[in-house]
């Protein structure tokens, strides 16, 4: 099979996740739209470490894999502690990254 | 390698501010004594400094020198070295920080009952451990002969300045606590923003000059000797318009530092809120970095760009003296008064350093040290009678002379030398400056002239409003002089009757450098029209 | 001998720093210190002076070279004496009724709690006066000059609690000043022209100069010497100055200090006689000055005022006689000693009088006090006598030769200038009369003081009357012993040269002629005041009366012109940068304070509207590596 057609779906995906990303309020929603993109970017890293026949691509995406990992922990835990204290997990009910 | 006493001069002061910075909260006293102690030993290596600089005709021209490589990507080099210039420089710096200490001694202790909860609060500890520091960046700078590391120094003593000026300043005063304390925290800001603009635009002078550098020699340098080297051996030739920008870069930095008019507002502000050990620091010590830079740095690497600034400068220096005098006379707070006066003699030194002959270059080294030491002298009394009745207003004041005579004498002696009166060294210096300017430019040297008026006429009218006539209500008790005080001031009075009398073991220093300098901007002395020695050899 | 030259200034300038510095536990003995160090520099003017008499002419000049003071490259000042006949003639008078004046004041400063200091700074004077006569070189000159104007400030202001005296002791030294820029600028002038500003380069090649520059020089050291020996245009200081103690008016501000600017134009000889014009200038001013001091002090009720307008009229005679040149000079000179006896003379009985009437100084509330104060009387009238030119006394053998001097200028010239001098004499006449009349003869007018003590006059102590009998004596003396064989002008000769002028008329003449003017200033003066009784309260007068008893309105002109407008100027450029110099740099910071809190807006806290700024971004920086990529 073509492996550009991989790349053709990796957009797909990255496009499907950024517009959630802009468009959905919940927060848990958005950060899975989020981790979409991240996995379309990985499948594009892997596709083109097949497309040039070398590894370092996929050695990105493993990095990758880790660096989406620890971000679950971290932004889950804090969603839930703003849902606990907030009653609410919509992005837009506050603002809450200015002081 | 020998020892390296330049950096020993400015290491001492800045291990004084660690150490003086680690003392307990309680332990002030010993905190002050420390700080004192470290200012005399800084004082000491200056004098072995002094001793060990060589004035024999055919010495070196930087001595002392010390290289380390440092950054050698950039070619960034721990170069320090004296001329006659930084020698007489480092030596004001060395002799006046111990008495401004002795000065600011309760300047900084907490106020009774004012004394936050918080038992680390170190107020007096931090006071004296600023000053040294800032002691330590200026002596760093008269020495760097690297112009990168230069600019370090030169940026880096900002720090500590904004923190003395916006820290700590006189207690109460007609706008009470607060408005005091808005007022300060301007002044700092207002000082940090101005020089660091500055500073900016220097940087930008500096990476150009390694650029400008790196294209004609065979790797880019900061090295001051090493420029000044190759643009003798005609190695190194700027194209025209470089060496004006590079020039521009330099001197609005330094111009911004002396200050000159236009660019002078920040001092009164800086001056007026800060003590007066502070005051006294900033423009007798800190600003002479500016001026020296002008000597050292504009003139000697860039002489052609120098000579093309010239009249734009002079005008500037001009403008400075009147406009600096004529405001003195117009201020109703002493110390404003006293930092408009200054603003006046920084225009008499930057006329003296562009005037480019040998009577200039030495009078504006001469008019550093003797307006460094007369300032002092002023400012101190002042700061002396401002903490003893708690306004800076002139108004306030009338009569001291009745009720303490020797503080009206002392400042009275000071604002003479202030006026330059002959027999105090800011006369020499002032009529050396005036001999250069007149030389080149007859119509500037008259026009300084009339400073010599205006001058009289601020110290006179700041004299006869505070010290004499009858004693003003709530002054009736006013005390003397303590011991402390006249220690201070006694010794900066005798150095001034001194140097007005007998400046030639200051002038022996600074000639060999005067003359480095005038070979650097490739400049002579107009010769007088009818030389009377050459008659006479003739016959 | 050389030697005693720097001896002579050490001495009185040691004795100033330790009585300034001495502390209180001099107070009871200091003042005798201070005499006795004038007293030493006295003794060694004399020895140097008999040292100087045994030299022939020509060899009469002594020089000590003390040491380098200022050299930078070929700028070269050095702190060296010269002692010839015309600065000994200086030393003398001024040791000499130094010596007399400390003595005096001894009397006179007694119940002044203060005293140690107030001879502390005569000591300064003294000795910043010998180095401004002994200097070799017009910088070093330079310092003896602002020496003097420093005491001179100091003693003025020395009752610093009367505003009115601070105010008088600083506007001395400011108008001084305004003279010392032209001391400045002279000597640059010097400097770019001769390469040198010591007497011996600049004086002896004055001629290799260009006139105009010459000219130039000369103009510049008349301003110097306008200030300081108050001539028109700056001649406002001085009656203000007599707010000093009365031995300082005597000392400094009529024997000494403010015949300095006539030492400056006779020592400067050489450059005025190449530069005509501005002997011209020089000339002008002393015929304008001599008129002006006259008058004004024909108007003044203070006793001290009326004298001082007195002195500046005298050192008009002596100023126009140095700007005619080598026919003067000598005479110059000759009256300004002579100017030296009486003046003092007067000025201390004035003091005396003032110190038995409670310090009262209007003349119109004396009166009558010639059998009060018989000593003061006599001596005062002695004085009076040899200012106004009485037959025999000093006064009337070197005003008449001033006045014959005029005259020998020949031409229109000449009759106007011994026309002005003659009418000087009449008026001098006239005011001294007129002083003499109010303070010693009519009725009694004494007022009590403002504490309300009448006054009781009495005759002051042996320390006061001792030097007023000496002052006398010399004023007496003086012209006799100048004149015999022409001793004085030998004795200077050989400095200032000296020529003779064709007069249209003869010295007989001019001393009828100034005789009988005398006589017709005294027998106006006895009209208007030794006839008729004094008013206690001085009437309207006419409009001259008025303004020369406001000096002229040159107080009020002063004001209007520079005062005013400077402080106007002053005020305006304090707000100028206020709001013009710091209000650019506070608005820049404004305006930089402006857009970052609209830039701030953008960081609104909401998380997506950061992501669409994020994404946007990207897109942006995609876009542009795409078409740089195309391009």
């Amino acid at each position: 099979m073509n492996p550009q057609n991989y790349l053709y779906l990796a957009a797909l995906l990255f496009t499907l996740g950024a517009s959630g990303v802009l468009l959905r309020r919940n927060a848990i929603v958005v950060f899975m739209c989020i981790e979409l993109m991240l996995n379309a970017a990985n499948l594009a890293l892997v596709t083109f470490s097949r497309m040039h026949g070398n590894l370092d691509g996929q050695i990105m995406a493993f990095f990758v894999m880790v660096v989406a990992a620890a971000e679950v922990v971290v932004g889950l835990a804090i969603i839930v502690m703003v849902y606990r204290s907030r009653h609410s997990a919509s992005v837009d009910d506050a603002s809450l990254m200015k002081l | 390698m020998s020892f390296p006493l330049l950096t020993a001069t400015a290491v001492a002061p800045a291990l004084g501010a660690v150490v003086t910075a680690a003392v307990p909260a309680a332990r002030r006293t010993t905190a002050k004594w420390l700080a004192f102690g470290f200012s005399l030993l800084t004082l000491a290596l200056a004098a072995a400094v002094v001793l060990r600089f060589d004035t024999a005709p055919g010495a070196d021209r930087f001595q002392l020198t010390e290289s380390r490589s440092w950054i050698p990507d950039f070619g960034v080099r721990y170069e320090l070295g004296v001329d006659g210039i930084g020698v007489a420089m480092i030596a004001l710096t060395a002799v006046l920080i111990p008495f401004l200490i002795g000065a600011g001694w309760n300047d900084a202790d907490p106020v009774e009952g004012e004394a936050p909860a918080n038992r680390r609060w170190r107020p007096t500890q931090g006071f004296f451990a600023l000053i040294l520091m800032v002691e330590a960046m200026v002596i760093l700078s008269f020495a760097a002969t690297d112009v990168f590391l230069f600019y370090i120094f030169f940026e880096a003593m900002l720090i500590p300045m904004y923190f003395l000026i916006g820290g700590f300043g006189d207690r109460a005063g007609e706008q009470g606590e607060e408005g005091q304390a808005r007022q300060r925290s301007y002044a700092a800001v207002k000082f940090l923003l101005y020089n660091l603009a500055g500073g900016l635009v220097m940087l930008a002078a500096v990476i150009g000059l390694y650029v400008a550098t790196a294209d004609q020699l065979p790797e880019g340098t900061f090295s001051l000797q090493a420029i000044l080297e190759a643009r003798q051996s005609g190695e190194l030739d700027f194209a025209a318009d470089t060496e004006r920008w590079l020039f521009l870069g330099f001197f609005l930095a330094f111009a911004v530092k002396a200050p000159l008019w236009p660019l002078h507002t920040w001092l009164p502000n800086a001056m007026g809120e800060s003590t007066a050990p502070v005051a006294v620091l900033i423009t007798a010590v800190v600003d002479k970095v500016g001026t020296f830079a002008m000597l050292r740095f504009c003139l000697g690497m860039f002489p052609e760009a120098s000579e093309w600034a010239t009249p734009v400068v002079v005008g500037l220096a001009l403008v400075s003296i009147i406009y600096g005098a004529l405001l003195a006379i117009g201020q109703r707070d002493m110390k404003r008064l006293i930092a408009y006066a200054s603003i006046s003699h920084f225009g008499f030194i930057v006329l003296g350093v562009f005037a480019m002959t040998s009577q200039g270059h030495g009078g504006a080294t001469l008019y550093m040290i003797n307006h460094g030491i007369a300032t002092a002298a002023l400012m101190l009394v002042a700061g002396f009678l401002i903490a003893r009745r708690g306004s800076r207003l002139i108004a306030d004041y009338g009569g001291v002379q009745k009720t303490a005579p020797v503080l009206a004498g002392t400042f009275l002696i000071g604002g003479l030398a202030t006026l330059s009166l002959p027999g105090t060294g800011p006369f020499v210096s002032e009529f050396l400056v005036l001999v250069s300017a007149f030389s080149r430019w007859q119509a500037v040297g008259i026009i300084a002239c009339t400073g010599i008026v205006l001058a009289a006429l601020y110290v006179l009218l700041l004299y006869q409003r505070t010290m004499t006539g009858p004693v003003k209500a709530g002054l009736e008790k006013l005390p003397d002089l303590r011991v402390r005080e006249i220690a201070v001031v006694a010794p900066l009075i005798v150095l001034l009757v001194f140097l007005g009398v007998y400046p030639k073991p200051l002038t022996e220093i600074l000639d060999p450098a005067v003359e480095h300098t005038m070979s650097d901007v490739d400049r002579t002395d107009p010769q007088p029209q009818h030389d009377v020695s050459e008659v006479e050899a003739a016959e | 001998m050389e030697s005693l030259i720097g001896l002579l200034v050490a001495a009185p300038l040691l004795g100033a720093a330790v009585l300034l510095l001495g502390g209180r536990r001099l107070d009871r003995a200091g003042h005798w210190f201070g005499l006795a160090m004038a007293a030493v520099s006295f003794v060694l003017a004399v020895a140097l002076f008999f040292d100087l008499l045994d030299r022939a002419g020509e060899e009469r000049t002594l020089h000590q070279h003390l040491f380098s003071w200022v050299p930078v490259a070929d700028f070269r000042a050095d702190v060296a004496f010269q002692l010839d006949q015309l600065s000994m003639t200086f030393v003398l008078l001024i040791t000499g009724v130094g010596t007399l004046i400390h003595l005096y004041s001894v009397g006179y400063m007694e119940h002044d709690e203060r005293r140690r200091r107030f001879f502390g700074y005569l000591n300064l004077f003294l000795g910043a006066m010998l180095l401004l006569v002994l200097a070799d070189n017009y910088l070093l000159l330079y310092v003896g000059w602002e020496g003097v104007g420093l005491a001179s400030f100091l003693l003025i202001g020395f009752w610093q609690h009367k505003p009115s005296a601070a105010t008088a002791a600083k506007k001395a030294f400011v108008v001084n000043r305004v003279g010392d820029v032209g001391l400045s600028i002279a000597i640059l002038l010097m400097f770019t022209t001769f390469g040198s500003f010591a007497f011996a380069e600049v004086l002896p090649n004055a001629d290799s100069a260009s006139e105009g520059t010459l000219t130039g020089i000369g103009l510049m050291l008349l301003l110097a010497a306008c200030g300081k020996s108050a001539q028109v245009p700056l001649q406002s200081w001085l009656g203000d100055a007599m707010e000093g103690p009365t031995p300082v008016s005597a000392l400094i501000h009529a024997a000494t200090m403010v015949t300095a600017g006539v030492y400056l134009v006779v020592r400067s000889g050489a450059v005025f006689d190449a530069a005509p014009d501005a002997q011209t200038v020089v000339v002008v001013v002393g015929a304008v000055t001599l008129l002006f001091g006259a008058v004004v002090g024909c108007a003044k009720d203070d006793i001290k005022k009326a004298l001082a307008g007195s002195t500046m009229s005298q050192i008009g005679y002596m100023m126009l006689a140095a700007g005619l040149g080598p026919i003067g000079y000598v005479f110059a000179i000759m009256h300004l000693v002579t100017h030296g006896f009486f003046k003092a003379g007067l000025f201390l009985g004035a003091g005396s009088v003032m110190h038995g009437m409670n310090d009262e100084v209007d003349m119109r509330r004396y009166g009558g006090l010639r059998t009060y104060m018989p000593v003061t009387f006599v001596t005062f009238g002695l004085a009076y006598l040899a200012i106004i030119g009485f037959p025999y006394l000093s006064g009337f053998f070197s005003k008449d030769e001033i006045i014959y001097a005029g005259f020998s200028k020949g031409g229109t010239e000449g009759w106007i200038l011994g026309g002005v001098m003659l009418l000087g004499a009449a008026l001098t006449a006239y005011y001294m009369t007129r002083i003499m009349l109010m303070t010693f003869f009519g009725e009694k007018r004494w007022q009590p003081d403002a504490n309300g003590h009448e006054p009781h006059p009495h005759e002051s102590p042996l320390t006061m009357t001792v030097p007023m009998m000496v002052l006398a004596g010399g004023a007496v003396a003086a012209g006799f012993v100048f004149d015999a064989g022409e001793s004085f002008v030998h004795w200077l000769e050989p400095v200032t040269g000296l020529e003779h002028g064709d007069s249209p008329v003869s010295h007989g003449q001019v001393s009828i002629a100034a005789t009988a003017v005398m006589v017709l200033g005294v027998a106006g003066a006895w009209f208007q005041y030794g006839r008729r009784p004094v008013p206690v309260v001085a009437p309207t007068g006419s409009l001259l009366t008025r303004a020369a008893r406001r000096d002229l309105l040159q107080d009020d002109f002063n004001h209007a012109a520079f005062v005013q407008t400077g402080s106007y100027l002053t005020r305006g450029l304090v707000y100028l940068d206020h709001k013009l110099v710091d209000g650019v740099v506070n608005g820049t910071a404004a305006s930089f304070g402006g857009l970052s809190g609209r830039l701030r807006r953008i960081q609104n806290g909401f998380a997506r509207s950061y992501a669409v700024s994020m994404f946007g971004g990207a897109a942006v920086l995609v876009a542009v590596t795409l078409l740089m990529r195309a391009v």
